[in-house]
């Protein structure tokens, strides 16, 4: 079958061979993939960012596609069903999965325990190929996957694999109350999604920060938010200050992760040697924003060492620091809600449409913010028959 | 504060997951007494372990599920191995992990001329796409490499002279 096959840092080519995946386990199911998206997270692993990543691996956490095999123990999805396939993969049964802690299965993944099994993200997340595929094994398929509704477009389905909850979550850890200033940094999807839900919480202004100009247009546009370039501001902590009286945001989200623009000394620690679990200038900024008694919220991925962040200044301020992999599972049946109610339209940030043939092209265009790429989605040859 | 009235009405959906419960500068957890039992739940049954796992230490058994997508080998797995001998918050876990990351890509690249193809760097790089919608940065990056390379390439060729 065809898949993303990962060869090196910012090196990945089509593999026309890749074995098909088989039912290892009773609650395995089989999945032909109709769509895979590749994440911002997919970016730490492309750049060689996330240890254990092995060549060889497939990527892909944000998929949807149809049911073709079973286990013997599969008893929710029948053959044929069309489903959305979280991205985290949770067993249900363990203390965890039953505080609904989806992310956090403690079944899922052999190599750590301090995050769960997630489709192809490293062996430091189980070691799942993942759904840049044709194919796609699908552990646990009794607790995950969600036939996806009728009439309900591929285009939005993909999206609420991670990106939708995820940046949902990221506004729900904040614990919004109604009239908070909400600063969010990162625009990339998962930060546009998140300031477009802090709304819903009733946040009473949503200040969002990115270096890209055609991604601060569209969050605008989107979100009904403020945005604004940190390259053309002085100091993005002391703008927050004056935009809110000297006191600073209710809530923080760091919606960028390792890889964060905007300081040369985190850059160099966390990203060219890896002498840190990547660039921390996003979450610095969150926590230095906040206000005191603040919120700040993180979903953007750090890898598993240490990382330089201004944690006095954390204990200080009497700060609530949040964070956590999306509990997709549970979100679920509210974000489909959301949709179907026309409250969030999550196709709208699918820019780019890609053949699975085309995937080193269409990281190349993610990676560097070509062709105001926002978000792009990769499609198998066989779910474009 | 600068005065900025928002018309809430504008926003679909303004408000409708308000909670004030949730906040979290208050304690919220889901919990119920026998989740202090610790590890204790009905684990579903065991993935038959037909290649090699290598699982963290903080833990006392391979997971009833695993991936199995690259089992560890060759050198990189050696290094992998030692690794998974210390604990996921000991720098002695991690930094074998990455280097064994890149000695896998020299591996890979091995594997790849064994089997009698050359990897194509240029569009495994996705560099078509570059050429299409960013040039300048593209022959930029290809300037810098070039002259790095011929930087390194001059410094070798001194010191074998002496």
């Amino acid at each position: 079958m065809l898949a993303m096959n990962y060869r090196g840092p910012q090196r990945i080519r089509l593999d026309r061979n890749k074995p098909m995946p088989e039912i290892l386990h009773p609650q395995d199911a089989i999945v032909r993939v109709t769509r895979a998206c590749i994440c911002g997270s997919d970016l730490h692993l492309y750049n060689g960012n996330v240890p254990d990543t092995r060549v060889g691996e497939t990527f892909g956490h944000e998929f949807i596609g149809v049911v073709e095999e079973i286990g013997s123990d599969v008893h929710k999805l029948k053959v044929g069903d069309q489903v959305i396939v979280p991205f985290n993969i949770a067993c249900g049964e363990c203390t965890f999965c039953k505080q609904e802690l989806y992310g956090n299965c403690h079944e899922a993944n052999p190599q750590a325990t301090a995050v769960g099994g997630i489709f192809g993200y490293s062996h430091m997340a189980g070691g799942y190929n993942g759904g840049q595929a044709e194919y796609v094994r699908v552990p646990y398929a009794n607790v995950g996957p969600m036939v996806i509704p009728s009439g309900m477009h591929p285009d939005d389905a993909v999206m609420l694999t991670d990106v939708v909850p995820t940046g949902y979550q990221a506004a729900e850890m904040g614990g919004i109350q109604k009239g908070d200033t909400v600063a969010v940094f990162g625009a990339g999807p998962v930060g546009i999604m998140a300031a477009k839900c802090a709304w819903l919480f009733g946040a009473g202004r949503v200040i969002v920060f990115d270096q890209e100009e055609y991604r601060l247009d569209f969050v605008r546009n989107y979100a009904q938010c403020e945005a604004y370039n940190f390259r053309s501001i002085e100091d993005p902590v002391v703008f927050m200050k004056k935009q809110t009286d000297s006191l600073g945001a209710d809530v923080c989200i760091d919606a960028v992760g390792a890889e964060a623009a905007g300081s040369k000394f985190q850059t160099i620690t966390g990203r060219k040697t890896l002498m840190q679990a990547g660039s921390a200038t996003a979450l610095q900024w969150a926590i230095n924003s906040a206000k005191k008694g603040g919120i700040v919220s993180v979903v953007g991925v750090y890898g598993p060492t240490g990382n330089m962040i201004p944690i006095g200044n954390a204990l200080n301020k009497g700060l609530t620091i949040r964070g956590n992999q999306a509990s997709v599972k549970r979100l679920l049946p509210k974000m489909i809600e959301h949709v179907q109610s026309g409250v969030l339209n999550p196709k709208a940030l699918i820019t780019h449409h890609f053949p699975l043939e085309e995937v080193a092209d269409a990281y190349r265009i993610f990676s560097d913010k070509l062709d105001n790429c926002i978000k792009p989605v990769l499609i198998p040859p066989s779910a474009r028959m | 504060m600068e005065n900025r009235p928002v018309d809430y009405n504008l926003i679909n959906g303004w408000g409708i997951d308000a909670d004030p419960k949730n906040d979290p500068t208050y304690p919220m957890r889901k919990r119920s007494a026998d989740d202090h039992e610790g590890y204790s739940w009905n684990r579903p049954q065991q993935q038959p372990i037909d290649v090699e796992v290598l699982h963290s230490i903080e833990r006392p058994n391979v997971t009833a599920v695993f991936g199995t997508s690259k089992p560890p080998s060759g050198l990189s797995g050696k290094l992998r191995r030692h690794a998974f001998k210390y604990g996921e918050g000991s720098f002695a876990h991690w930094i074998p992990l990455i280097v064994a990351d890149r000695v896998d890509v020299v591996e890979g690249i091995i594997d790849d001329i064994k089997s009698g193809s050359f990897p194509n760097i240029w569009k495994e790089r996705g560099m078509n796409a570059q050429w299409k919608y960013d040039k300048a940065g593209l022959l930029k990056s290809l300037a810098i490499g070039a002259a790095i390379t011929t930087a390194a390439v001059m410094l070798i060729k001194n010191k074998s002279r002496d």
